[in-house]
């Protein structure tokens, strides 16, 4: 039955992974891309540490210099972190709460293909006459003067994957309200679960206003409006506003799955509940609301006046109290845990100080008068590269380990993660902690290079160093996935042995209905729960009965193809006269998808009762 | 699903209390739909007759259209019933955060 115990062609599989709706094969998808976008955005790093290596280098033209910085920073926080978060979640949410998969399957995978289309089209800009290079907040007196196509191709390709995230984050709210198994409460959700729902609510909210600025540059870039021109009557700080009412819940959006990942791996590896879980989660919730009212911290130095500002600096500085009480219970979790220091809880124990010392610097920058002195140096380059590399990309690396077997059935080699991990963290803090200094010392962001004899040789050559270190983690974590896959050893359900919540109560990785049986959950971290009292598996919730499953389908591709196309179209318009023809084309493939999808009944299918009782050792029953 | 209606073995009971449930729940639409109306009638007074100043006019036809929304909200699209909780706290929240974003428009972004 299970799909993973047949041998298939290529081509085959390929048609499989096209088609896929479930969420495990959307997962490795996620994964797959997110982890090419994240080598990629990596590489672009790399140029920019080596042109800064050494005063008035000439590695790269300052124009070029610009189009790395910006591409950069946009596919980090869109194509490589959150799509890599959206593997662990669609991976794992589901398996957490015992579903058979999220409660919109296709549109999980339309998802996908729109975030994957969009990824694609931004970076071809590469090849087709310039990368945007007004930064990653592409503010827009700047891009509006950029020359070239290089916004256009931020402004489509971000719309095209920011709805695939909207879609994503509103699956993701409903398959947690409707999907949970019997007996699995809101308070009996797992961090992961939590933390993941609070984000896709940010995302529900957030999201709008990137649309929203992104239609408007996009019109005023190809469609002749003025919203930020004001030459015309538009303003240009609008677009500010609507980027950071977005921006600044992004980077929750981002850093809260991070914590409900750290927060399951501390507790499994404490061998301990998580401490103060309903205070965990009042935690996340409010961190969820406050981070919608601060957005202006970004823009202090913009001319708001003293009144909001003075406001929009207390709401910042509120944040760090339910952020420092996440801080305790995970300190607290550990202390008398007996603690297992695999690769995951090193990420998770390292996490911890890393993520600490970018919050002290966040309310630094919180305070409106000194932020004058910061704004637009490297002191806030070292802030968030710690916050987002400290927390986020800590988090991501630990769960590659962490949810690897869960995935695909394999452990990761301990020791080369372990590698991993020392590399990667000691480069972390190598190239970023300088970069605090650097940036007191006056250094501003986003310069192509800078002058010897200013005091600011060193920091950045030690800074280049530590980008090497954390370059070389990655090859030997990628050199681990390889060797890993090649030997390609089977584990078993709870293959760290200390699994507490539903995920590892199912084999590894799950057949591709989940849970023969739905679970019962009897409380908080469900599986320790059974096997606290000696059983080896959950108690079923429900009788054996057929299975209904939804059927794959092509049709989110093709919507997603639609837009692509239509997205050149809309972009050359304004040079070709074929522009016009192929934006209609492309609207018309991706409209006449939905249509197909709209008028034809697809009601999926049932696994029959019968072929799952003699299906013993899939290890589908709860 | 949650709001599947459940169905049970004994029917007479259920249908009894449906009935009784339905006929309070017209009754409350209709008063709450002759509300309504009588708002509107109100808001076109406010601009139709009586020399009232905008700065009366605009904030009072702002409330009303806020009592409405809820009348809506609750009276005919049912959020006054159990199960309804999630659906709600999502709409406050949603309003909060387009409060907000309208409210740091008019005020913080000079024009
Ligand atoms: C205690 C919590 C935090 C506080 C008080 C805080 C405060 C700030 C402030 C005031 C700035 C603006 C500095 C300036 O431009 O002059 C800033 C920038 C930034 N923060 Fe944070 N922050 C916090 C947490 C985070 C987290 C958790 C993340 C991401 C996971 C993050 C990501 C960023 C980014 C990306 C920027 C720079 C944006 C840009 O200009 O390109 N921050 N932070
Ligand atoms: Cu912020």
């Amino acid at each position: 039955m299970s799909t993973y115990a047949q041998k298939k062609g290529v081509g085959a599989v390929i048609w499989d992974y096209l088609t896929t709706v479930d969420h495990k094969k959307i997962a490795i998808l996620y994964l797959i891309a997110g982890g090419f976008f994240f080598i990629l955005g990596g590489l672009e790093a790399m140029v920019i540490r080596i042109q800064l290596a050494i005063p008035d280098n000439n590695f790269v033209s300052a124009g070029f210099y610009n189009e790395v910085l910006t591409m950069h920073g946009t596919t980090m926080i869109f194509l490589a972190a959150m799509p890599l978060l959206f593997a662990f979640m669609n991976a794992i949410v589901p398996l957490q709460i015992g579903a058979r998969d999220v409660a919109f399957p296709f549109l999980n995978s339309l998802g996908f293909w729109l975030f994957f289309f969009g990824g694609v089209f931004l970076n071809l800009s590469w090849f087709l006459g310039g990368a945007p290079d007004a930064g990653w907040t592409s503010y827009a007196s700047l891009s509006l003067a950029s020359e070239g196509h290089g916004i256009d191709f931020y402004a489509l390709g971000l719309q095209i994957s920011g709805a695939g995230t909207l879609i994503a984050g509103i699956n993701f709210l409903v398959t947690i309200i409707n999907m949970r198994a019997p007996g699995m409460t809101y308070m009996r959700m797992p961090l992961f679960t939590w933390t993941t729902f609070v984000a896709s609510a940010l995302i529900l909210f957030a999201f709008p206003a990137l649309t929203v600025g992104l239609f408007f540059m996009m019109f005023d870039r190809l469609f002749g409006s003025n919203f930020f021109d004001h030459t015309m009557g538009g303003n240009t700080v609008i677009w500010e506003h609507l980027f950071w009412i977005f921006g600044h819940p992004e980077v929750y959006i981002l850093v809260l799955p991070a914590f409900g990942i750290f927060s399951d791996i501390i507790s499994t590896f404490s061998r301990k509940r998580l401490f103060g879980y309903s205070s965990m989660v009042f935690a996340t919730v409010l961190i969820g609301f406050l981070g919608f009212m601060v957005w202006a911290h970004h823009m202090f130095t913009t001319g708001l006046g003293p009144i909001a500002n003075a406001i929009f600096a207390v709401a910042t500085m509120a944040i760090a109290v339910p952020t420092g009480i996440k801080i305790f219970n995970w300190l607290f979790t550990m202390w008398g845990g007996s603690i297992k220091f695999t690769t995951p809880m090193m990420y998770a124990v390292a996490f911890v100080p890393s993520f600490v010392a970018g919050g002290v610097t966040g309310v630094m920058l919180a305070v409106a008068a000194a932020d004058y002195q910061y704004h637009d140096t490297y002191f806030v380059v070292a802030h968030f590269h710690y916050v987002i590399i400290g927390g986020v990309v800590l988090s991501l690396l630990a769960g590659t380990h962490y949810y690897w077997p869960k995935m695909f059935g394999t452990m990761l080699d301990e020791f080369l993660g372990k590698i991993t991990f020392w590399l990667f963290l000691i480069g972390f803090h190598l190239t970023f902690f300088i970069q605090h200094f650097l940036g007191l010392m006056g250094m501003p962001r986003r310069i192509f290079t800078f002058l010897p004899n200013q005091g600011l040789e060193i920091g950045n050559l030690v800074s280049t160093i530590g980008a090497f270190f954390m370059a070389v983690a990655v090859i030997v974590l990628l050199w681990n996935i390889v060797i890993t896959s090649v030997k390609n050893v089977k584990v078993g359900n709870d293959p760290w042995g200390d699994g507490r919540t539903l995920e590892w109560a199912i084999s590894s990785p799950p057949p591709f209905y989940n849970f023969k049986q739905l679970p019962l959950v009897r409380g908080l971290d469900a599986y320790w729960i059974e096997k606290m009292e000696g059983k080896k598996e959950m108690t079923p919730a429900e009788p054996l009965g057929d299975i209904h499953m939804p059927n794959s389908s092509f049709i989110p591709f093709m919507i997603s193809l639609g837009l692509f196309i239509a997205a050149f179209g809309a972009m050359y318009r304004v040079d070709y006269a074929w522009g016009l023809p192929v934006l209609v084309v492309g609207m018309a493939i991706t409209l006449l998808s939905m249509l197909v999808r709209s008028i034809k009944d697809d009601h999926g299918f049932h696994i029959h009762k019968e072929d799952l009782i003699d299906d013993k050792d899939k290890g589908g029953k709860a | 699903m949650a709001n599947q209606q459940p169905t049970t073995g004994n029917p007479k009971v259920d249908i009894e209390y449906r009935r009784k449930k339905n006929a309070e729940e017209m009754r409350y639409q209709v008063v709450t739909f002759t509300l309504m109306i009588f708002l509107t009638l109100i808001a076109f007074a406010a601009v139709g007759f009586g020399d009232l100043s905008k700065w009366f006019t605009v904030p009072f036809i702002l409330l009303l259209a806020v009592v409405q929304v809820i009348f809506q909200l609750y009276y005919f699209m049912h959020m006054s019933h159990k199960g309804h909780e999630a659906p709600a706290l999502f709409l406050y929240s949603g309003a909060l955060v387009g409060f907000v974003t309208v409210l740091a428009f008019v005020t913080i972004v000079w024009w």
